[in-house]
């Protein structure tokens, strides 16, 4: 995973609630076997509409998406993480997501933000007033930035290092070698098992 | 103090606690399919690892199948290649598959529990968000992302933040008529999508000890769709019950000391929860969905609502756009609403009791004209139970399709879709836009409601079907 400190850079506002997997990526799209290449699936059904905001030119290149409550519910596909990063987001920022979702975003990378809903509605007027608004999302200060708009953010120290150092959690967990190995010695006999011997 | 049954489930997996770290918990089952795993095998080729324990984990092929010609070639070339992955990956690595074809075949949450892989007090998970379903057995089973299925194969651990707790307690007994699905739309429909967000929720009260397993699964099936991570139900004689003969339920001095242990699997009378809901059953009727997230609901005898209503602008705005995507409008009765399809199966929904209460509403009627019924088992274990009770019949006879095995209609990955603007009465848990294909409209139902709005062509419960049958005099 690539390390995420700080990021700068011009915003959608995605003023919808409730915006589950199956609109950041259909279904369809879950038949690929590789993590690139879902960019053009993003949010495909509303990117049918030219007014979407996603289509309109001055958000052309914009990486930190500013979204209503409850991001990412529904289907715990990765692929709309993905998605997201494909495009080129580097953030989203929300008042709530998804559980599953959240878990995806931090393991591939992709800074998902919880601001107070007053606060998104803050960068909302910001970034629909001037296209060219720039936000930074600090993960080393834990601090989001427009103009002089200042919010700080909630990361427990765990996850912000592990974004921080881009760490692969695998490596990490196959330190703990000796503690699975004593856990699996001590599991009763009863519970089932896939193979039979 | 007492801790909770899901505190319960969690302490007896953790491998490793350590200050500011989170827990690294230990996975009893882990459950694969064809459209999450690639990527996570590709993982572990890419570092040249193995999977940890070929013996806990086990996969079946269910999203992308056909439900027809299932002998054939499959037609799409893309979901052809993602079957072979998996068929690929499993070989490699030695994991136990059972593919388009098998008798173990199946929708991978029906199962788990038939073949008694799924019991109390285990951690089970996949990369699915409705494996929450396997929490009515008492096991911690929560869906995963692609990242995190790889560490499962990995390591057969997954480090966890700790969940918080809520209990939702049903009170008072489900009125006649009155289902597990309408049970659970109506909790969704009173705490919200996002009210179960970093909740495990445990159902209880008297009207969730009087469920079979197949209506608990279902209630914890759509406990995602709450927001909640899992749903669990407490261990009871029930569960001992349903558990005993199958394939890989303890025997003997196993079973002895499995049940021993099951039965502490309750949560202690003076165990707290961070948030408590308190339901009365006994209030319930048939629960649809008129919306385009699972908690915009009502009982069927309601009308569509008016978005003004909502106080809150964000929900105003999404009720608003619901309206105009589902093509209705506020104050049209629920019961006008006509359908183009109804659909049948899901892993919500797709169980043998499902398709027998199904099957006794439709019986000696007949599918409206217009109208195509899909019905689809969970399994083929389900469908196989179906035939030799002759359900399989009475839906054929009745004008529905019987079809193979697997996700189908659900969500639209395989050639089972909804055409732009058709509308369905789905018995599945996901009525977001274009779920069921692009621009379809989706109503959650109960199997009952399914049936009986396949008959009348428009959204109406079995006793609307005895109410005309009333009307029109015998031998006309």
């Amino acid at each position: 995973m690539e390390a995420f400190t700080t990021h700068t850079g011009r915003a959608v506002p995605l003023r919808r609630s409730n915006v589950d997997t199956d609109q950041i990526i259909p279904a369809h799209w879950l038949k690929k076997v590789t993590r690139d290449g879902f960019e053009d699936g993003l949010f495909e059904a509303w990117r049918r509409d030219p007014e979407f905001v996603l289509n309109k030119p001055e958000r052309a290149g914009a990486t930190v998406l500013v979204a209503g409550p409850d991001f990412g519910t529904g289907s715990s596909r990765e692929h709309a993480v993905w998605a997201l990063q494909n495009y080129g987001f580097a953030a989203v920022i929300s008042s709530r997501f998804a559980d599953i979702f959240r878990g995806n975003s931090l393991k591939n990378g992709l800074l998902t933000v919880v601001l107070p809903q007053s606060a998104v509605d803050t960068l909302w007027q910001a970034v629909e007033a001037d296209p060219a608004t720039e936000i930074t999302v600090d993960l080393v200060a834990r601090e989001v930035r427009c103009g002089s708009f200042r919010e700080s953010f909630e990361l427990d120290d765990n996850a912000r290092w592990r974004l921080l150092e881009g760490l692969d959690d695998i490596s990490l967990t196959l330190r703990q070698e000796d503690d699975i190995a004593a856990y699996e010695a001590a599991r009763p006999a009863f519970k089932p098992r896939t193979l039979t011997a | 103090m007492g801790r909770t049954l899901a505190e319960k489930v969690w302490d007896d997996h953790v491998v490793r606690r350590a200050e500011g770290e989170p827990d690294l918990l230990y996975i009893d089952l882990h459950l694969l399919h064809e459209v999450t795993s690639p990527q996570a095998f590709d993982g572990l080729r890419k570092n040249g690892r193995t999977v940890r324990r070929t013996d806990l984990t086990i996969a079946t092929e269910d999203h992308n199948t056909p439900t027809l010609d299932i002998d054939k070639p499959i037609a799409d070339p893309v979901s052809r290649t993602q079957l072979e992955t998996l068929r690929k990956n499993c070989a490699d690595f030695g994991v136990r598959l059972h593919p388009l074809g098998d008798d173990e075949q199946g929708v991978v949450h029906v199962v788990g529990p038939q073949l008694g892989l799924t019991q109390p007090g285990m951690t089970v998970v996949c990369g699915d968000s409705h494996t929450s379903t396997h929490g009515a057995f008492g096991a911690l089973a929560f869906g995963i992302g692609t990242s995190q299925v790889e560490h499962v194969l990995a390591t057969q651990t997954l480090p966890m933040a700790p969940f918080r707790t809520m209990a939702v307690t049903v009170t008072g007994e489900l009125p006649d008529g009155v289902t597990a699905k309408d049970l659970i739309l109506a909790i969704i429909a009173r705490i919200g999508t996002g009210g179960g967000q970093g909740y495990v929720i445990e159902y209880r009260g008297e009207a969730i000890e009087k469920l079979s397993m197949e209506a608990r699964m279902t209630i914890c099936n759509m406990s995602i769709e709450a927001g909640a991570r899992a749903g669990m139900i407490a261990p009871d004689e029930t569960t001992f019950a349903y558990l005993e003969g199958r394939d890989h339920a303890p025997e003997g001095a196993d079973r002895e000391a499995a049940v021993d242990y099951w039965r502490t699997l309750r949560t202690d009378d003076d165990a707290v929860f961070d948030h408590e809901v308190v339901i009365d059953a006994t209030g319930l009727a048939p629960f649809v969905t008129w919306g385009t997230n699972p908690g915009q609901g009502a009982p069927l005898s309601d009308s569509v609502p008016d978005p003004a209503s909502y106080e809150d602008p964000s929900e105003r705005y999404a009720a608003e756009k619901a309206l105009e995507y589902m093509g209705l409008t506020a104050g049209q009765p629920l019961r006008e609403i006509a359908v183009d399809t109804v659909f049948v199966g899901s892993c919500t929904n797709g169980r043998i009791e499902d398709l027998r209460a199904a099957a006794a509403v439709i019986e000696g009627r007949s599918v409206a004209e217009g109208v195509r019924m899909l019905v689809v088992p969970g399994s083929v274990r389900v469908s196989l139970q179906a035939v030799a009770e002759g359900l399989d019949k009475v839906f054929t006879a009745a004008g529905a399709e019987w079809r193979h095995a697997g996700c189908s209609m659900c969500l639209g990955m395989n050639p089972d879709q909804l055409a732009p603007g058709e509308r369905s009465a789905s018995t599945s848990n996901r009525n977001f836009e274009g779920r069921q294909g692009k621009g379809g409209r989706t109503h959650l139902v109960s199997p009952q409601v399914a049936a009986a709005t396949a008959v009348t062509g428009r959204l109406s419960s079995p006793a609307d079907l005895e109410t005309a049958d009333a009307a029109q005099p015998m031998g006309v």
